[in-house]
């Protein structure tokens, strides 16, 4: 490409691109790791388009050529159509609902022929962009909260409806772009506000209500106590003291079981309290079952995904078995493993070593992201930057935290490397406008 | 923009940073640290099948086969496959309903799930198995797996080679859990007691399985296997059809036959009855055949050859005169005069069936006529020999030779559970008797009877060892192993090992006590047991013997016993025959035993042999009582059985009065008068004092059939 052409090749971060091929090979190794039979004829099924990293191969070259036109093309276009794909991004979504496929119980594709489709996936590009449009317009001041407001409403407006295409992993993706917001000036209350919801979620988790309930009060009342000198702003302060209580107290016990028993499905419910190696006590057979259906469901359910995954990657040892050997991952113990579990087939192939390798690319990429963002004069082009970072580093840490154990189980992909062409084509775009962007970097875009 | 949104990314990278750090955190935990998850991922994903080594043959004197390994075939089924067949196709072929089918595919659902195979039919029969092959592209998801089983072509030699069998809890951890589960271990006979000659060595083939536990393929192309190494064969001393003419004269018969070649100790042949073709137990009878036979009252399953304690009787006589000539209490010429009983004790016991006329003369007389009286008196003089201090010493000096002559211990026959018979030790009779016994209180020890136990193989034993005139080789069966090995001398050294117990008995007294029994044949008891241009030499025995039936001794029909060896120079064969409950030694031993030894010797039978082969062959001389025992021990198996389940399913039949079917009216009366006894030793069974006497045999074994149905919930 260089010799191609130098006025592309301008401006343009070459270190971004390579670690992108470096992270398509692992992944199309790792899918091949996953996928490959025994004795499977290697080329003609490859040319064939039969097997899953032959197609992966073809969804690379198309994402290549999508990239390649997107290097070619004027940066001032991002801004310019920013708003326009993003409702032709929520037209796909609405074109959902009338001609999703049924497989497996995804809700969320559209199929045309022999592809599936996936429009809440693609739709992170859009938001990116329109979230990017919004908050470099010359009139937005994002220190008021009808515009943190608007901007939220931008952002979670897709996240709605892929919840109603029950995707709640992807949904949950666009609420990485409130780091986006951070760094735009979101005031820092609300992280923070959220951190503690988060906190308290947990907690009502772990510990049993009642008790919860106590230790909030017993809190509360030291708290009154140990300010009881203040006599200024007293009043004040006793109001706000016990309407947090109040609030953190009517959260852990009425809406966290309120959430976990209408809101959320029962398998996502089973997922959160696996993390913390609980049974689900919103499960209404969990009473019924004897406790060797228990125990067996529990080897059947999603626990079982991701202790079969920490076994594959356990197994890895420091060098791994070499990618045909992992015993783990080739003969189907991890479930979903060429998609959301690929890590598995790393963690095991190419073992502790690997894993560094992996997860060292990805944290040089996100870095070198910020790097990137920081750099640019204009706002556009670093409200894009930021958002495409968002969105990278939730799919990685979540997708890997998941497969180790730390997260629960949310099916979203992980970047370059999962298959899926609708994934991997999102993502390439993703980088790729920001090449662009930043290639011009020296513009300022409105 | 506020400057202060600058430092934001500083905290978002530290949040990036964190959030890896946390991540390689864990990840070092699982890969490094924690070494749990190798084994698991083992134990996922490596399945060591264990390669069965083709079980060692057994071969006899002629190099036939006699136990051999062949293939039968398990219908296997793997319920996802079962896609569109003829159900009822299906069914007719394999002889089944369709109820029946469907239960076993949910049985085998529940037990592999539906995509491994399980299976579905055990051991096909022959004809089943070509049926289904011929038709098995109609039906998809079912086929075919072979498996090893033993077979014994000439259906014979049962007690002798044994069964192999799945290895129970015991047999496990007797082996400190070298067998496992799934595996077959000899259980009896010369499986189990060459075990570890014909089992040979297991291999290992290690195999990735899938998630389902479906097989994939070998792992890591087997580098880690290990070839099975099959089972080394037996040669042993059997002549096959002299076993199977043996099994046929014994058939219907309670007792024990053994025919040893004395110049090597090989058996060539060993019978107990009752007795079982050995491919009963095998093959998909087996397990029902198995517990049938082992709920047999008559005992099938027990080898009366090594395992039968019998009186030996008259068949001893030949042993006493050797012991009283070599201890120079008689001399060959001497005499008694015996007037139809032994009289010196008082009593006037044992009785002779010959009185007078010289019948014992001298020993060799003796021998012949059987003189009861006689061979009491040179007990007597044995163990009262001025030599010894007291009737103790003596009567030890007289077992020192019976333990010489191999009986009451253990031969070392290459078979387990061999039994001791027994020789009273002096103590016995010392506590028996408060210490003061004379020679009078054993007397009958001098004609075989009174605490004298043998077992046919020990008497057939004493035969080689007239026969050798002192000497003996340890019977046993396996001539030589395939492919000898350093550590198989621990097996087949002692076999080659002359025991001289008594070649220091002069060649005359031998001599003197052979004549005997050659007149036996010739001139005395055993006259059918002369064969054509042999000269055989036998000592023919009846004993009586007594049963507990009930809590009543009745006496049965006497055993009839029948040893020799023949021919006189030279002997090739030695037999000992004891048919329990038939009568005279004469009468039914002995011919048995000529057969044998016309065989044997001649290769074929006499016409007259043929047809005496037919009468013995198709006698039956099972005792009648066994038919009251069996009833008595099946009733009380059922009553155990409802007691325990309240299933009353099986105890029906026993509530009914139903007599006997009897050809025995002796047995059947004791049985009638004999409830008391049996109550006594049932006292869980809830006595019913009124019906007891109108009731007159099952009352007391099983309670009355309203009584049952009042105490149980029966619906």
């Amino acid at each position: 490409m260089r010799n191609h052409s130098s006025t592309i090749s301008k401006g343009i971060d070459w270190s971004l691109i390579w670690i992108y091929l470096a992270l398509v090979v692992i992944g199309m190794s790792a899918i091949f790791a996953a996928t490959y039979q025994e004795g499977d004829p290697f080329l003609q099924t490859f040319l064939a388009f039969k097997t899953d990293y032959s197609k992966q191969f073809y969804f690379f070259l198309i994402a290549v050529v999508v990239g390649f036109f997107i290097l070619l093309t004027d940066s001032k276009f991002y801004p310019a159509s920013a708003n326009f794909w993003y409702v032709v991004g929520l037209l796909f979504l609405l074109l959902v609902f009338p001609f999703h496929s049924r497989i497996k119980g995804t809700e969320s594709i559209i199929r045309i022929g022999a592809f599936n489709f996936q429009p809440a996936e693609f739709c992170k590009l859009f938001v990116a962009l329109a979230l990017a449009k919004y908050l470099s317009r010359p009139e937005t001041n994002f220190n008021l909260p009808r515009a943190q407001l608007l901007a939220a409403f931008i952002v979670l407006l897709p996240a709605l409806m892929a919840i109603l295409q029950s995707e709640t992993g992807l949904a949950l993706v666009y609420f990485a772009f409130f780091m986006v917001m951070y760094r735009e000036g979101l005031p820092a209350v609300i992280p923070a506000i959220a951190f503690s919801l988060a906190l308290l979620i947990i907690a009502s988790i772990l510990i049993p209500p009642n008790v919860l309930a106590i230790l909030l009060t017993v809190v509360a009342v030291l708290l009154i106590w140990s300010s009881r000198r203040q006599s200024r702003r007293r009043r004040q302060l006793f109001t706000s003291i016990i309407l947090v209580w109040a609030i953190a107290v009517g959260i852990q016990r009425f809406a966290v079981p309120l959430i976990f028993e209408k809101v959320l499905q029962r398998h996502q419910v089973e997922r959160i309290y696996n993390l913390f190696g609980k049974d689900n006590p919103y499960d209404p057979m969990q009473n019924v079952l004897s406790e060797s259906e228990a125990k067996k469901k529990k080897e059947s359910g999603s626990s079982y995904n991701v202790r079969q995954s920490k076994i594959a990657i356990g197994s890895g040892g420091f060098f791994g078995k070499g990618l045909l050997s992992a015993t783990q991952t080739r003969y189907d113990f991890v479930p979903e493993q060429r998609t959301d579990f690929i890590f598995c087939t790393v963690g095991e192939g190419f073992g502790f070593a690997g894993s560094m390798l992996l997860l060292g690319l990805y944290l040089t990429l996100l870095l070198k992201m910020i790097t990137i963002a920081e750099r640019q004069r204009s706002v556009f082009s670093r409200v894009y930057a930021y958002g495409v970072f968002s969105v990278f580093f939730f799919h990685v840490i979540v997708n890997v935290a998941m497969t180790i154990g730390l997260a629960p189980v949310i099916g979203i992909p992980l970047p370059f490397i999962s298959y899926g062409g609708t994934s991997l084509l999102t993502f390439t775009m993703l980088l790729f406008v920001l090449i662009r962007l930043d290639a011009d970097r020296q513009m300022v875009l409105r | 923009m506020a400057a202060y949104n600058q430092s934001r990314s500083n905290i978002i990278r530290l949040a990036v940073i964190i959030s890896f750090s946390v991540i390689v955190l864990q990840l070092v935990y699982l890969q490094l640290v924690d070494r749990r998850y190798k084994q698991l991922a083992m134990d996922n994903a490596v399945y060591a099948k264990v390669i069965y080594p083709e079980r060692g043959i057994i071969y006899d004197r002629k190099g036939r086969a006699i136990l051999n390994n062949t293939i039968i075939y398990d219908l296997m089924v793997t319920p996802a496959e079962v896609k569109g067949i003829d159900t009822l196709d299906f069914c007719r072929l394999m002889n089944i309903d369709t109820a029946d089918f469907k239960k076993r595919i949910v049985e085998a659902i529940v037990k592999n799930t539906r995509v491994r195979p399980s299976v579905f039919k055990p051991m096909l029969s022959q004809e089943l198995q070509a049926r289904f092959e011929e038709n098995s592209w109609k039906f998809p998801g079912f086929n075919l797996v072979e498996r090893p089983l033993r077979i014994y072509p000439f259906n014979a030699a049962a007690h002798i080679l044994g069964y192999v069998r799945e290895a129970d809890k015991r047999d496990i951890e007797r082996s400190q859990n070298f067998y496992r589960q799934g595996d077959y271990i000899g259980k009896t006979g010369l499986e189990a007691f060459y075990e570890s000659v014909l089992m040979g060595q297991r291999g290992v083939q290690y195999m990735i399985k899938d998630n389902k536990n479906r097989i994939v393929g070998p792992y890591e192309k087997g580098e880690y296997d290990t070839a099975a190494i099959a089972g080394r064969s037996l040669y042993t001393h059997i002549d096959i059809e002299l076993q199977q003419l043996a099994e046929k004269l014994m058939s219907n018969k309670v007792g024990g036959l053994v025919a040893i070649d004395p110049r090597t100790g090989g058996i060539l042949s060993m019978v107990s009855g009752p007795n079982y073709n050995p491919n009963d137990l095998s093959g998909s009878e087996g397990s029902k055949n198995f517990s049938r036979m082992q709920l047999d009252v008559s005992g099938p399953m027990l080898n009366r050859a090594i395992a039968g304690k019998y009186e030996p009787g008259s068949t001893y006589k030949p042993l006493g005169a050797l012991i009283a000539l070599n201890e120079k209490v008689i001399s060959p010429a001497y005499g008694y005069p015996c007037g139809g009983r032994y009289t010196l004790c008082g009593h006037g016991k044992p009785e002779c069936t010959h009185a007078g006329g010289g019948h014992a003369a001298n020993v060799r007389l003796a021998i012949a006529n059987s003189c009861n009286a006689y061979f009491a008196h040179i007990y007597r003089l044995t163990v009262d020999n001025p030599k010894y201090s007291n009737v103790y010493d003596g009567y030890l000096h007289w077992k020192q030779y019976m333990n010489a002559f191999g009986l009451g211990v253990r031969l070392g026959v290459d078979l387990p559970s061999e039994s001791a018979g027994g020789i009273a030790d002096t103590s016995i009779y010392n506590r028996e008797n408060a210490g003061r016994w004379t020679s009078c209180t054993n007397l009958t020890l001098g004609i075989g009877q009174d605490k004298m136990q043998t077992t046919p193989l020990q008497m057939a034993n004493a035969m080689c060892i007239i026969a050798n005139k002192g000497y003996y080789y340890t019977p046993h069966f396996v001539e030589r192993l395939e492919n000898e090995q350093e550590q198989d001398t621990a097996y087949l050294n002692r076999y080659k090992i002359r025991h001289d117990v008594l070649t220091y008995i002069p060649a005359a007294a031998f001599n003197d006590v052979i004549e005997g029994m050659s007149d036996v044949v010739k001139v005395g008891t055993a006259r059918g047991a002369q064969i054509e241009g042999i000269e055989v030499c036998a000592k023919t025995g009846t004993a009586e013997n007594y049963t507990v039936l009930d809590g009543r001794r009745i006496k049965l029909p006497d055993n009839s016993m029948f040893v020799c060896f023949a021919p006189k120079e030279n002997p090739k064969i030695a037999i000992a025959v004891f048919v329990q409950n038939a009568g005279f030694g004469a009468t039914w031993a002995a011919p048995i035993a000529r057969m044998m030894m016309e065989k044997y010797l001649n290769d074929s039978l006499s016409t007259r042999s043929k047809a005496d082969s037919a009468r013995i062959e198709a006698a039956n001389l099972m005792p009648a009582y066994f038919k009251r025992l069996q009833y008595r021990e099946d009733s009380i198996r059922a009553f155990k059985w409802f007691q325990t389940t309240r299933d009353s399913a099986y105890i029906e039949r026993y509530t009914e009065i139903k007599p006997v079917a009897s050809d025995n009216s002796l047995v059947v009366a004791q049985v009638r008068n004999s409830s008391t006894g049996a109550k006594r030793s049932r006292p869980r069974i809830p006595a019913k004092p009124a019906a007891a006497d109108s009731r007159p045999v099952f009352a007391a074994i099983i309670p009355e059939r309203s009584l049952l149905f009042k105490k149980g919930s029966i619906q």
